[in-house]
């Protein structure tokens, strides 16, 4: 298939992450373009007129928006490879709830983590751990959330793994202490050559949290 | 089987007749479990423990939560119907906007219900604004976000609107105005018109005096 595919992206995405492991999964070659997120691009402006972020699919000309929709939309275009949601309804109901489950939960303590300090930030750190207590119960002794292989829920979940060490680091914990089946899911999932080529480094997100801290924070 | 599906709902709740909705589109035969909301069934803790929240659907002794995921899981079993598109791009449309009105849509309801003074005057102005996002994107000039005939958007976003009306008339105010949001209004009204949904609301004057009620405990307090 002929078709141009162009991804508008911001390079420390936990978000942008995801789509850019399924396209690699999916072998789908395409157009990265960054995006400075404090002067969007007018092709982010019109492609996605009602949130103006990233990141973006576009396909011939058509976006797609919302980096989960943009994950089951190439799951169910390109469907003959590495398919990501199971095919039983039951699964795939259950793989939809841990990642509204995830969206819900996750983003807005993690974000506090960095943001803020004293007891805000000791209430975020409790809020994040309690959350991935849950999915490590969920995990249990799967080597993935989709069970054997690599899925749905794993795609949404791994992009916070790049920023594991900038909440480690302003929120002072280790979070293999608190949550070791998490990191070793982490880990596993790195050896996959789509996540280990779409991941950004932590340390470089952590220069990228730093900086931005400052708005937030007065240390 | 009657048995095999069983729906665990709250006769106030716009998320319970969101799945009211669907199963009575399909013909789908179902049982239902009215659940107290200040006094919930083990069976439901049991079956929705990470949210412990209405509605919950049963399927051959199977939970599925959250009605939206609850819809589509019907959407797939029961194929007949349809209340997504096909064409993957349109699907991809519909669940960016039934994303837009769970993220966006369903929070601010409540927040408008739940606060007073400036607090509710920034609930209304948000309110607003979501408003004329739908009417200025999501509506083309189908009759439905489904195009001919009602779909999830359609469920999702219809569900918000009458329990908006239900604020309207607890708060006093208006929003939904037809010089407005002409696109929205005729919408809604045909949502409305729809004999599955004509035939499943819960009764207007109970639901209203119910939420009075709450408000009037609510502005007690905080006074």
């Amino acid at each position: 298939m002929a078709e141009e595919v162009v991804l508008l992206d911001f390079w420390p995405s936990m978000f942008g992450v995801r789509v850019r492991i399924v396209l690699v999964e999916k072998g789908i070659e395409y157009e990265y373009r960054e995006e400075d997120l404090r002067n969007k691009s007018s092709l982010l402006l019109q492609m996605n007129p009602v949130h103006k972020q990233i990141p973006v699919l576009i396909q011939n000309g058509k976006p797609v928006c919302e980096s989960s929709i943009i994950v089951q939309y190439i799951d169910e275009v390109w469907h003959d490879k590495a398919p990501l949601l199971p095919s039983d309804p039951y699964q795939r109901a259950q793989a939809r709830f841990w990642v509204d489950f995830i969206d819900k939960k996750l983003y807005n303590p993690s974000r506090r983590i960095w943001s803020t300090k004293g007891e805000e930030l000791e209430a975020a750190k409790k809020e994040f751990i309690e959350v991935l207590k849950v999915l490590e119960e969920q995990l249990k002794d799967k080597p993935f959330f989709g069970g054997e292989t690599f899925g749905y829920v794993d795609v949404c979940l791994i992009g916070y793994y790049c920023w594991f060490y900038a909440y480690e680091t302003f929120g002072n914990f280790s979070i293999e202490a608190e949550c070791p089946q998490i990191i070793a899911w982490a880990k596993r999932c790195t050896q996959k050559e789509s996540v280990s080529k779409s991941l950004p480094d932590g340390k470089k997100v952590f220069g990228f949290v730093q900086e931005l801290r400052k708005k937030f924070v007065v240390d | 089987m009657s048995e095999e599906v069983k729906l665990h709902g709250a006769w106030a709740s716009p998320l319970s007749y969101r799945v009211i909705w669907a199963l009575k589109l399909k013909g789908i035969a179902y049982e239902y479990v009215e659940e107290d909301l200040s006094n919930k069934s083990a069976l439901l803790l049991h079956y929705n423990p990470i949210h412990k929240k209405i509605p919950v659907l049963v399927h051959t002794g199977k939970p599925i939560c959250e009605s939206m995921i609850i819809i589509e899981y019907i959407e797939e079993m029961w194929p007949h119907t349809p209340l997504l598109p096909t064409d993957p791009y349109d699907r991809a449309i519909s669940r960016f906007w039934i994303k837009f009105v769970e993220d966006k849509a369903l929070p601010i309801l409540g927040r408008m219900f739940n606060t007073m003074g400036g607090e509710l005057e920034k609930a209304i102005k948000e309110s607003l604004e979501i408003l004329e996002i739908v009417e200025e994107h999501g509506l083309e000039d189908n009759k439905y976000f489904n195009g001919e005939t009602i779909g999830m958007v359609d469920i999702a976003f219809g569900s918000i609107l009458y329990w908006l009306g239900v604020n309207e008339e607890v708060l006093g105010v208006k929003l939904l105005e037809p010089h407005k949001f002409p696109r929205l209004h005729e919408w809604f009204q045909s949502f409305q018109e729809v004999p599955v949904i004509k035939e499943n609301l819960p009764d207007r004057d109970n639901v209203v005096a119910f939420f009075k009620r709450r408000r009037e405990t609510l502005e007690a307090t905080a006074a």
